[in-house]
């Protein structure tokens, strides 16, 4: 994985300095809270709903043992002995001291992390696929482009006051694991007609307040001018990209506006531009970066075979692994959705442990996925059963990967201030309903996302299933949405009618996974039965 | 009634007004009638609060409750981490909340 150079480095240390010298000043009194917030914002502190919350920046969800290990301490010594990954590929502690802030950004800084960026409304850390560079899918590793465009966004003086915050998603391959067409740009680097590669750039994707699927709008762009291309995207939004109106500040409302064919034309223009002025970096850089993700040291004698005689571990094996590039490897995912348990928490302990993990079985590689779990990319077949059994000790063994158990839930009004209604105990009830009448395993593959209020941090307009809290009248309420989508056949799922009380949307998620048993046809998952007999037979049980 | 909180500016934490003081607990909140703009005002610029704000609320056997369910939430803790909340001997003290 990618290490820092100087450059790096020294940016990092000297942020450290400078926010540890802007916390002081506030404390001391020399800067208003106005004053402060959006220098403590550009370093990832928010004022939350307990206490303050830190978002930390894990670059395309990637980190090292000694990273991970790093999080687990900071947990242990500035917070309450946990933290939580999120659908950016981040995590974020929930009770931080102002005054330990910059302890905390130093911590960081030793191991090459920072949280510069994890707010405001600029280029926010770049997500991408978690089985990048271990899937046997892909046309090419998107991560040594993932880190070309976070060095090039990171301080980016030209867009460090975008309209709006701007999310990239980079993947490399057909199928789409890091919901990339509901991001501001998602790019997929794809093999052109001779075999050369390139980046098909879509834009204007999102969630929140106006869901809306990026379009495709070039299908080709070589990798030497991606970021000249990437630049000229964000030149068209941030000159015409609206700033009067938080809630229509984002791209995908200038590109819906100016029609992608207008906004097309408009990037095609300033792309032509910006050509004529070099501002690619050179492709020596290029190469620097990806020397930095070659295969690790792959064991090509490893045996080929799992044995599966234990019953829970087969069930681990087929729920949680997915298939490597190298055919004795797998990629092993780790859940942190235990039956009942808060999506996406784990202990200080069990970061430890993941971080041991990662170096004994992994090459020292582990990533957080989107769906607030946890992968170990590189694993030996021959390892499974041993890493399966320390999981399973720590709590970590669940085999639940894209089941319904499966959830993800964004933190909600248990925490965050934005919030209209909780989602982690709808998260736990829907959880241990499915696990107490064994359903879970007759519906098979059933992504549920539950969001807190319309931001859909909890991406809910993309399950299958989808949870959306609302206030009504200062009562908590839930609407269900089905027939979302996150992947290569993305889709916005609809609302079915009338909310529902906390008990009433449990029931109507068990509702609604009734009439697919009932109605569905050959192999065919929740969505694809949704698909097929649309939503009337789901309102019928759901209202009737 | 109306009632005052905010956070501690160095811990972040949840406080309420006292009348003299902030207090992490909020039964200890007193009615700011319409003070509270200049007690918010005096003591944030005296740094022993942050951000803070009135809301409503009411008085009732058990003590002071806010009106709605964000700040309830703010006063006990996370209702999903009970072990985290300011009560976590009260296995009742969820159902306050709800
Ligand atoms: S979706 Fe809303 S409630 Fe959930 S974390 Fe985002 S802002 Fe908070």
């Amino acid at each position: 994985m990618y290490l820092y150079d100087q450059y790096d480095q020294a940016m990092v240390d000297a942020r450290v300095a400078e926010f540890r010298d802007q916390c002081q000043r506030r404390i001391d009194g020399k800067l208003s809270e106005d004053q402060f917030k959006p220098l403590r914002l550009m370093n990832g502190l928010y004022l939350q709903l307990h206490a303050y919350m830190l978002r930390v920046a894990i670059p395309y969800g990637t980190l090292n043992g000694r990273q991970m290990r790093a999080l687990g301490d900071i947990a242990d010594t500035f917070d309450r002995k946990y933290g939580h990954f999120t659908t950016r590929q981040n995590i974020q502690y929930n009770w931080i001291k102002l005054e330990e802030a910059p302890d905390i950004l130093e911590a960081l800084a030793k191991v090459e992390m920072h949280a510069i960026q994890t707010s405001g409304n600029c280029i926010r850390n770049i997500s991408s696929d978690h089985f990048a560079g271990a899937a046997a899918d892909e046309v090419a590793d998107p991560r040594p482009y993932a880190e070309l465009l976070r060095q090039w966004s990171s301080f980016h003086p030209e867009f460090s006051y975008l309209p709006r915050k701007f999310k990239f998603a980079v993947i490399a391959s057909e199928t789409d694991r890091a919901a990339m067409r509901l991001h501001d740009i998602g790019i997929n680097i794809v093999r052109g007609d001779a075999g050369e590669l390139g980046a098909a750039f879509y834009v204007g994707g999102g969630m929140g307040r106006t869901p809306m699927i990026a379009p495709l709008i070039r299908d080709f762009v070589p990798l030497d001018q991606l970021i000249t291309y990437t630049e000229a995207c964000l030149r068209v939004y941030n000159r015409y990209g609206r700033r009067d109106n938080k809630y229509k500040a984002r791209i995908k409302i200038l590109v819906h506006e100016l029609g992608a064919q207008e906004y097309t034309r408009q990037v095609e223009e300033e792309f032509a531009h910006l050509l004529t002025q070099g501002i690619e970096p050179p492709r020596a850089e290029l190469e620097r970066i990806k020397s930095y993700f070659v295969d690790p040291a792959f064991d090509a004698n490893a045996p080929d075979v799992i044995d599966r005689t234990d019953p829970d571990f087969a069930v681990w094996v087929d729920r949680n692994t997915h298939p490597h590039k190298q055919h004795n490897y797998v990629s092993a995912v780790i859940s942190l959705k235990p039956v009942g348990g808060i999506p996406g928490d784990a202990t200080a302990d069990q970061m430890r442990l993941m971080a041991e993990l990662g170096e004994a079985y992994s090459f020292d590689e582990l990533r957080v996925i989107h769906t607030q779990n946890i992968v170990l990319p590189h694993v030996r077949k021959a390892d499974l059963f041993t890493l399966w059994q320390k999981l399973v000790e720590a709590g970590l063994g669940t085999p639940n990967l894209d089941q319904i158990g499966d959830i993800i839930a964004c933190p909600g009004l248990d925490y965050c201030s934005l919030a209209n209604a909780r989602s982690i105990p709808v998260a736990q009830k829907i959880s241990e309903r499915f696990a107490a009448s064994g359903k879970g395993e007759a519906l098979g593959e059933l992504k549920l996302k539950i969001s807190g209020c319309i931001n859909a941090c909890g991406h809910h307009h993309a399950g299958h299933i989808g949870i959306l809290g609302v206030d009504k009248k200062g009562v908590e309420n839930y609407q269900l949405l089905l027939g979302g989508s996150e992947a290569e056949d993305t889709s916005l799922g609809k609302i079915t009618g009338p909310g529902f009380s906390e008990d009433g949307i449990v029931d109507a998620v068990e509702t609604a996974a009734d009439v697919y048993l009932r109605e569905r046809q050959n192999g065919e998952r929740f969505l694809d039965t949704y698909r097929r007999i649309g939503m009337e037979p789901f309102k019928e049980a759901l209202y009737g | 009634m109306k009632i005052l909180t905010g956070n501690d500016l160095k811990s972040g934490a949840v406080t309420w007004w006292t009348g003299v003081d902030w207090s992490l607990h909020v039964e200890e909140a007193v009615d700011v009638g319409d003070q509270a703009g200049s007690i918010a005002a005096r003591e944030e610029s005296a740094r022993r609060v942050n951000a803070p704000y009135a809301i409503d609320a009411e008085r009732d056997e058990r003590g002071v409750r806010p009106a709605h369910i964000k700040d309830r939430i703010r006063a006990l803790g996370p209702t999903v981490r009970p072990d985290l909340t300011l009560k976590p001997a009260d296995p009742k003290a969820g159902s306050w909340v709800i």
